[in-house]
């Protein structure tokens, strides 16, 4: 009896289910590319796939009603995008190395670009096939790790900076040693990753942040076991979650970020730091495994097509490149909408703002191996060193009472086994 | 005839061995010689003995006493529970399986991440204590927090196989020790536990093995004071320096010594037990 009824329900849904799916469907968005992106002939790479390796949550997918772009450019080209994430540059780089996948995109940031170059992992490219390059803003080319715009096109442009709570910060801090501040104590967040916690506390001691002398890195490291006490945990993309709750008050995060953020939490502030901070440009480049080269200067150059460009823009929350972008009366409005001071924030000035400052000490740059395994044996003894007043002792505690326990346990059952075999 | 049925017998072994060397061997080859050179893949035990220098070694006791804690609170947790369950009549007892299997459908980093959120110092468990009056109690970022994580997600690896092995034992034996005298305490105490002890041991190796080598949990719910050992085998296998493998690699060797000299120990422990047929 059961059963049938189960099978009736069923029926039901499957006949429910494509009415509730059409209902629910989001109103086709009006887009389509520039003619001249329109215009290439793309016949010769039909069912060419490419593989696509770029950050996660760093184009527009199609989620919340946007332009799922690499959807759009398969129905332009036919070529298939096989789209894969990663968390890291780390992650990307050794994915390369040791990975045995080839992938024929890859969208790093600066100091990885100049490691890969470096390492000749990366293909230059044919301009020739990507046109839309003209529209990239005279600033971000001819960048430090590829002067000859040879290898890498820049795809999005961000700086780190400090969000705070204005609930709970009163005063609107100005400098990184907010946090460093006790009054905070269990409300700070810090980066979870090498580079840039160590980039803050180098900031904040005046040191470059591309040093390759071993001691400076130390006495970065121990700024920040100076700080480790008051940090309430050691975060990425978490910071989301514990910033729009409330629970953390201070975290040093990337500007485009603190936007959606602040969607969620408009208590919340956003500061770039006085002593300096770290600006990144994420680049598409190439890497030397891939198998149809052509079509990946084609996807790129799609990718820096304005409308292309612009649908990221609105999704990534990120400052672009690319010119077109950047003068659309419609973005500068959504911008606006976002956050009063988004377009000061995004497109900053850094050269005004930091005035008299290097601004190109402010990127990072590929470190040498030997100043890479000091800075990894630094962050690891950073996280593993205990405090004073470890909290872990009761755990020791507790692990010695229930071995003693057993051990009693066992010696009283051998005892009892011992007599009554001899008794 | 004999011979022929041998070839089958192999060839239907063949994709289990193909498997287990393609899947076990070949990756434990690969982190042993990783573990054993250095950077330019010379030989080297410097990645040993840069463990007892730097503080990693701490970091291995700590996570298996966190590990231990996890499982004694597991076991305490689950043999109770299991033992109700398989009293309970078959429909109920089927329910009530899938029920302490429900959390294992769900991927344990997004439990985690979910558990973060409920014990959150803003979250919903702290807003129901704050309104019943118990205020600032801090949830999260506590070594507590990190065993509970731990006792959450692994509790259903530690009812199953007791739960398995107490349903199987065979009815008569239990009406057995009542008729020669056994009260109802008695029976659990010498009949069904000492008969339940396979599966105790499996649940405690199911419970500690993923306990010692955890990751994640203590990142997520956990002060900043301590890490465990998961952790720090995660921090090394996502940087970019050339030695960081190894580094990796070794401390993942080490690990897994460790938790084979453990699961020795209780297995005699055990052994000796059950041949005894005592428990207590």
């Amino acid at each position: 009896m059961s059963k049938r009824y189960f099978s009736v329900f069923i029926i039901i849904i499957a006949i429910l289910c494509p009415v509730l799916c059409s209902c629910a469907e989001p109103e086709e968005i009006e887009f389509s590319v520039t003619d001249e992106t329109a215009s290439i002939d793309y016949s010769k790479y039909e069912g060419v796939t490419l593989n696509v390796y770029n950050w996660g949550e760093y184009i527009s997918d199609g989620s919340d009603g946007s332009v799922d772009i690499n959807a759009e450019f398969t129905r332009l080209t036919g070529i298939e995008i096989n789209y894969t994430n990663f968390t890291s540059n780390e992650d990307m780089y050794n994915k390369i190395v040791n990975g045995g996948v080839s992938y024929d995109i890859i969208i790093p940031s600066d100091y990885m670009i100049e490691k890969l170059i470096k390492e000749e992992l990366v293909v230059k490219l044919d301009l020739s096939n990507i046109p839309n390059c003209k529209y990239i803003a005279e600033e971000y080319k001819n960048l430090y790790f590829d002067p000859e715009n040879a290898y890498s096109v820049p795809y999005s442009v961000g700086m780190v900076g400090l969000i705070y709570n204005t609930a709970i910060v009163t005063e609107k801090p100005d400098s990184w040693s907010a946090l460093w501040d006790e009054r905070y104590d269990g409300q700070i967040l810090m980066f979870n990753n090498p580079r840039d916690a160590f980039g803050i506390a180098q900031f904040l001691c005046g040191i470059n942040i591309n040093t390759e002398n071993a001691e400076d890195w130390e006495k970065a490291k121990d700024k920040l076991s100076d700080q480790k006490p008051y940090v309430k945990s050691y975060v990425m993309d978490e910071i989301y979650n514990k910033m729009e709750s409330g629970a953390a008050a201070l975290a040093p995060y990337y500007a485009g970020d603190f936007f959606s953020m602040y969607e969620n939490n408009p208590e919340l502030d956003f500061v770039y730091p006085k002593e300096g901070t770290n600006i990144f440009v994420d680049s598409i480049c190439i890497p030397s495994s891939t198998k149809n080269k052509e079509a990946a200067e084609l996807y790129i150059n799609y990718l820096m097509d304005p409308n292309v460009a612009l649908q990221n823009a609105y999704m990534i929350c990120y400052a672009s490149p690319n010119t077109e972008v950047v003068n659309n009366e419609e973005y500068l409005e959504f911008l606006d909408e976002l956050h009063p001071e988004a377009y000061n924030i995004l497109y900053m000035d850094m050269a005004e703002y930091y005035e008299g400052a290097d601004i190109k000490s402010y990127y990072f740059r590929d470190l040498s191996d030997e100043t890479l395994n000091t800075v990894n044996s630094l962050w690891n003894s950073l996280k593993i060193e205990s405090t004073e007043d470890s909290s872990t002792d009761f755990v020791y505690y507790f692990c010695a009472v229930v071995i003693a326990f057993l051990l009693v346990m066992f010696i009283i059952s051998k005892i009892r086994k011992y007599r009554r075999e001899h008794v | 005839m004999v011979k022929k049925r041998s070839i089958a017998q192999r060839l239907l072994a063949a994709p289990h061995i193909l498997w287990s060397v393609l899947f076990i061997v070949a990756p434990l080859a690969i982190v042993v010689f990783y573990a054993f050179t250095d950077a330019a893949f010379h030989f080297s035990i410097n990645n040993f003995t840069r463990l007892f220098d730097d503080g990693t070694f701490e970091v291995f006791t700590l996570s298996l006493a966190f590990a231990f804690c996890a499982t004694c609170i597991c076991l305490v947790i689950a043999y109770p529970l299991a033992y109700f369950i398989s009293r309970a009549n078959k429909k109920t007892q089927n329910t009530l399986v899938m029920l302490s299997m429900l959390p294992m459908w769900m991927n344990f980093l997004l439990r985690t991440y979910a558990l973060s959120f409920l014990m959150e110092d803003t979250g919903v468990l702290n807003t129901i204590l704050s309104a019943i009056g118990i205020d600032g109690v801090s949830l999260i970022n506590t070594p507590g927090a990190v065993i509970f994580g731990m006792v959450y997600n692994f509790l259903p690896y530690m009812i199953l196989p007791i739960h398995s092995v107490i349903s199987k034992i065979d009815k008569n034996v239990i009406e057995a020790a009542e008729d020669l005298g056994c009260n109802r305490f008695q029976v659990i105490l010498k009949v069904i536990m000492p008969l339940s002890l396979p599966g105790i041991v499996s649940g405690i190796t199911m419970v500690f093995v993923p306990s010692v080598s955890t990751f994640y949990i203590s990142q997520q719910l956990g002060p900043t004071d301590f890490v465990l050992i998961g952790d720090v085998i995660e921090t090394y296998f996502k940087s970019a320096a050339a030695s960081s493998y190894h580094l990796g690699s070794a401390i993942s060797l080490v690990l897994m010594i460790l938790i084979f000299i453990c699961m020795a120990v209780m297995n005699r422990f055990s052994d000796d037990d059950s041949a005894g047929g005592i428990m207590v």
